[in-house]
């Protein structure tokens, strides 16, 4: 039987933290490994049954094949979106330096 | 006055539209500073609204099922032109270019909608206490909760400030706070009321329903709002059928199952309050009486539901709220890169509840856990529908609690993430299963703060559904 | 150079990104164009917007499985999945792809050099915004900063995989030309490079010959013309044998090929990079085809260019790979009609190849081009001439006659020119070979003489390019 602090360790919530982009400080690291092992712990019930004869379920509903005609509608206004930006120019959305490239 | 009553003198121009918005905007004033239950209002465009239903009225037309009839929305639900925060920092004063298919159905009925309700921050919570315009308080005691996330939504109904708010349930948040407020709601089939310009919190989980004073008044919401949409390709493609004649139904004939791992026996999911157990039980014998046969349901895998859910609803959010960013609109943290800028705009714009889930969902779904995590959860699901289905067999209906307790006070659950997430623990699985769920007021506790039972039936039963839910109002007058 | 010379292979397998040439995007109503105003096709749903949600287009799934058939794949039920990364083009910050369940997998592709690469798998994704680099030295890793356009984002995209069996830098490119041709048949897609319609990154290693490891392997990016393809497969085969040679490793990277340095460089490696947290796409059902859609799809399928190019050059009497520029452009039915009716095969494929490089070349039938070949071949027409009257056909289309009257050629049978002109070189032995020898005054002489036999009527460029060849 695993302890429950250690569910998850502190290093494991950093890196999830860091995969999620959040900045945590050290309080909030310690905290959150404390609750997030909670949960875990809590849900080591599921984590305990043996359900491989049991298909997972991704949709409550058996739809299949929803597909719309391939028809151009225009819906919204360029300006209406680009009022709602943090930053703009000329036309497209600003942002500062990238630095790394499309993975 | 109900809704249904409401349209109707609408309609037959015995009252205005106009006359009527203003009583209910006075209460608004009057109320809302101490319950915190709305966070918007757009009373320029309601007063407009009303006025041209009137015009309809006055040119001999039908303004719709709901003319005149002023109708909140949680602060989730897309209406174009105005703020939708979600109860966040981080959605800043985001207004959406468009209409919410909700919204756009229940203006098309004549409905004049007043303005945005408050809610935990993204939907995740179960006392709106997480919402950074700072807590609802229940109507029926302030030093209380209203229960959530859709608790601006329960404590407006409550308080009469609307006579009719829409909700959202992922794992509750309609039928939970309308359990502590003492109103009547529905979480309705999964894909029965579209989903599009609902801002998603757990994709597969998400329902919108209609949260009303009485059973009657959620069934004209619920037939409004119902019906297939193409713009969701999870909505279901086939015809509604209208759920306001069941409601006068009766019961006889009804095969009901009460769901013992979702009561306070000794095999179920524990921390059940006996007097709400007995309020349930006492609604299956007023069930009997009124005709139906009531008898005992066994969902074993309910145990599981809690666990499952708190996978998955994270796993889907950590993805669904990744795209606030600070790229495109909402809030921005400005620093030297665009990385820096995410993190810097993620970290001060979310809650610590979403950032917890945000956390448990992204370590659920990552390499070397998804297996143990997420996929066994999705098969818990797949588990879970399989004893519904076979109840189903025996049962018609299936009722249970709607929530372990009563409405509980301000403050008393926020420290302990878990004491909070067992509120779902009735709730959720019909989350999980996709199944309609509402939940109908039934009595007081010895403290005298409501009780809600909870009616389940299965996909696209509704109508059985609201027959029961008819029964058990009436058993109450 | 050490004594015992290591003999290396190269392992690459590729990834090319097809934009499909549907009307809509893949989850939205917005327009798929190239070139478009920045952020002029945008709307709730391709930009991410709270609350949005995306529909499958119909036509995106019908011209991937079109792919996939086209390729030999099984089409087989599939899902879409969200992977999961930040990215400022990207406006969801996850891409709606295809993980474990994709709609073609297992297909191949005979290349015209007689080799067959298989396909793995040709999944179907939606693409991203595209990221331009303001200030600093233009280069995105520079100080300043960037502008986001999302006009492509949400664009459909079928992704084929091949399967590590490329070995060379000729073999990559003709695999990526063989696939073009494929899908310019099929009408799925521009498959431009030049505009990103069709996008290819390589993944490299090398091995010892006679080995079967895959080693490490780096995938290379940011290839945007054939030629970039093979610069940069070389570069990078190059790069790994002289890390191996030196007794070091090449690491598992991304990394970007620098068209102007002529070198590939370092992308990111970072640790979270490969940590995707694919699931099913929640907001999407599965698609499932029937047997009858599939059966309609195969029907529907025109021959392949492999088959087209063994069809043609056999009809013609030359090797298929003489034949593959006239199939990718979608000329070979002309070529095998205008043969049909008599025709000579070498002369008509050199003057399709040469004269019909041109984007409409509708206006031409197989009549008059066959017509024209047999001109030029029994000498009524010179080679020029025949150039001449082709761009003519091209241009108004007509018959050859037609063609060579409004050219004034008509004037003058050519044969007869050339039999004047035969019959003057023998009268005028001695200037005819002065001319050869380069004294161009005595050009002047042959047309005069010829303008005076014909009473002014021959056509003076028509004789000056008839001596030309001549001389040649």
């Amino acid at each position: 039987m695993q302890l429950m602090s250690e569910r998850i360790t502190r290093d494991e919530v950093a890196h999830v933290a860091d995969l999620a982009r959040l900045a945590l400080s050290s309080d909030e690291l310690d905290r959150f490994t404390t609750q997030l092992s909670d949960v875990l712990e809590h849900a080591a019930d599921v984590e305990a049954l043996d359900l491989s004869d049991v298909e997972p379920m991704a949709h409550p509903l058996p739809l299949v094949n929803v597909l719309r005609p391939d028809a151009i509608v225009r819906s919204v206004d360029r300006d209406a979106v680009l009022a709602e930006a943090p930053d703009v120019e000329e036309d497209q959305f600003r942002v500062p330096t990238i630095l790394g490239d499309q993975p | 006055m109900r809704a249904t009553e409401l349209a109707e003198a609408v309609r037959s121009g015995e009252r205005s539209a106009t006359e009527v918005l203003d009583e209910y905007l006075e209460r608004i004033e009057k109320r809302n500073a101490e319950l915190n239950a709305f966070v918007h209002l757009d009373e320029d465009r309601a007063r407009a609204r009303a006025a041209a239903i009137d015009e309809t009225v006055a040119a001999g037309q039908d303004p719709g099922p709901l003319a005149g009839v002023p109708v909140a929305l949680k602060d989730n639900m897309c209406r174009a032109g105005e703020p939708t925060t979600c109860g966040s920092r981080i959605l800043g004063d985001w207004r959406p270019p468009f209409d919410a298919t909700v919204t756009s159905r229940l203006s098309a009925a004549g409905a004049v909608i007043v303005g945005k309700t408050n809610m935990d921050e993204f939907a995740m919570g179960s006392s709106t206490e997480n919402s950074a315009y700072g807590p609802t308080r229940n109507p029926h005691d302030i030093s209380r909760v209203p229960g959530g996330s859709s608790g601006g939504s329960a404590a407006s109904v409550a308080a009469d400030l609307v006579p009719l708010a829409l909700g959202s349930d992922t794992g509750g948040s309609i039928r939970q706070p309308a359990a502590f407020c003492g109103v009547v709601g529905v979480k309705p089939t999964y894909g029965a009321v579209s989903r599009y310009g609902l801002v998603a919190f757990a994709s597969s989980l998400d329902q919108i329903g209609p949260l009303a004073a009485n059973v009657a008044d959620s069934a004209l919401c619920l037939d409004v709002i119902a019906g297939h949409d193409p713009l969701d390709s999870t909505s279901v493609p086939d015809h509604f059928v209208p759920v306001s004649p069941a409601v006068d139904a009766g019961v006889e004939g009804m095969r009901i199952g009460f769901v013992s791992q979702l009561g306070s026996g000794s095999d179920g999911v524990g921390g059940i309050d006996p007097e709400i157990d007995a309020a349930a039980k006492r609604a299956a014998t007023a069930l009997e009486e009124a005709g139906a046969t009531v008898g005992e349901a066994s969902i074993p895998a309910s145990v599981y539901g809690l666990s499952a859910y708190y996978l998955i609803a994270p796993a889907e959010a950590s993805s669904n709220l990744a795209r606030y960013d600070g790229v495109r609109y909402g809030a921005r943290v400005d620093a030297k890169t665009t990385a820096e800028m995410m993190v810097a705009t993620r970290t001060a714009g979310f809650g610590d509840e979403v950032k917890r889930r945000i956390m448990l969902g992204t370590y659920a779904l990552s390499a070397g856990y998804y297996d143990a995590y997420y996929d066994k959860a999705q098969r818990v699901r797949t588990l879970m529908a399989r004893e519904f289905a076979s109840a189903y067999e025996s049962f018609d209906v299936l009722i249970s609690p709607t929530a372990p307790t009563a409405a509980f006070k301000l403050g008393e659950r926020t420290a302990d993430p878990m004491t909070m997430y067992v509120n779902d623990v009735c709730t959720i699985p019909a989350n999980l299963t996709g199944d309609p769920a509402m939940s109908v007021p039934f009595g007081n506790n010895s403290a005298g703060l409501p009780i809600g039972v909870q009616v389940i039936a299965p996909a696209l039963g509704e109508f059985d559904m609201f027959r029961v839910a008819g029964a058990i109002e009436e058993a109450l007058r | 150079m050490t004594d015992s010379v290591q003999e290396w292979e190269v392992v690459i397998g590729l990834e090319v990104h097809c934009e499909l040439n549907t009307a809509s995007k893949l989850f939205c109503g917005c327009a798929n164009v190239f070139g478009d105003e920045p952020n002029t096709n945008i709307c709730p749903t391709c930009l991410g917007l709270p609350g949005s949600l995306p529909v499958v287009n119909e036509a995106a799934v019908t011209k991937a499985m079109t792919l996939g058939r086209a390729l030999g794949c099984t089409v087989s039920n599939s899902i879409f999945a969200r992977k999961n990364y930040f990215y400022p083009d990207m406006p969801k910050d996850y891409q709606v792809t295809q993980y474990e369940e994709p709609t073609n997998s297992d297909g191949e592709l005979a290349l015209g050099d007689g080799s067959i690469v298989q396909i793995e798998r040709a999944h179907i994704e939606e693409d991203t915004g595209k990221t331009t680099h303001v200030g600093g030295d233009g280069r995105i890793h520079g100080a300043g900063h960037s502008l986001v356009d999302y006009n492509r984002a949400g664009v459909p995209l079928v992704e084929i995989v091949s399967r590590p069996v490329i070995r060379s830098a000729r073999q990559a490119k003709t695999y990526v030309e063989e696939l073009r041709a494929v899908v310019l048949a099929i009408d799925v897609s521009d498959a431009r490079m030049d505009q990103g319609s069709m996008r290819v990154d390589a993944n490299v290693s090398v091995r010892p010959v006679g080995s079967d490891e895959l080693r490490t392997r780096s995938e290379v990016k940011n290839i945007n013309s054939l030629r970039s393809l093979g610069l940069a497969i070389e570069y990078e085969t190059r790069r790994h044998i002289d890390l191996y040679e030196a007794g070091e490793s090449p690491l598992q990277q991304t990394r970007h090929w620098d068209e102007a340095a002529g070198r590939t460089r370092d992308g990111r490696s970072k640790e979270d990079a490969d940590d995707y947290r694919y699931f099913a796409e929640p907001d999407l059902v599965p698609l499932e085809p029937t047997q009858a859609q599939i059966a309609a799809i195969d029907e529907s399928l025109p021959p392949s260019p492999a088959l087209r190019r063994t069809r043609l050059a056999e009809a013609v009497g030359v090797d298929p790979a003489d034949v593959a520029i006239v199939v990718m452009r979608g000329q070979d039915q002309l070529a095998l009609d205008a043969v049909g009716i008599g025709a000579d095969g070498a002369k008509t494929l050199a003057r399709i190849e040469n004269e019909l490089a041109v984007e409409d070349w509708s206006a031409i039938t197989a009549d008059a081009l066959a017509d024209v070949v047999t001109r030029e071949t029994t000498g009524k027409l010179s080679a020029t001439q025949a150039k001449h009257v082709i761009a003519g056909l091209v241009e108004a289309g007509g018959t050859v006659d037609e063609v060579v009257a409004t050219l004034g050629i008509a004037s003058v049978d050519s044969g007869e020119l050339v039999g004047m002109l035969d019959a003057l070189i023998e009268q005028h032995e001695d200037e005819w070979a002065r001319l050869a020898d380069g004294d161009r005054k005595l050009q002047g002489f042959f047309v005069g003489q010829i303008m005076q036999l014909t009473n002014g009527q021959a056509d003076g460029k028509i004789v000056q390019t008839l001596i030309a060849e001549r001389l040649r």
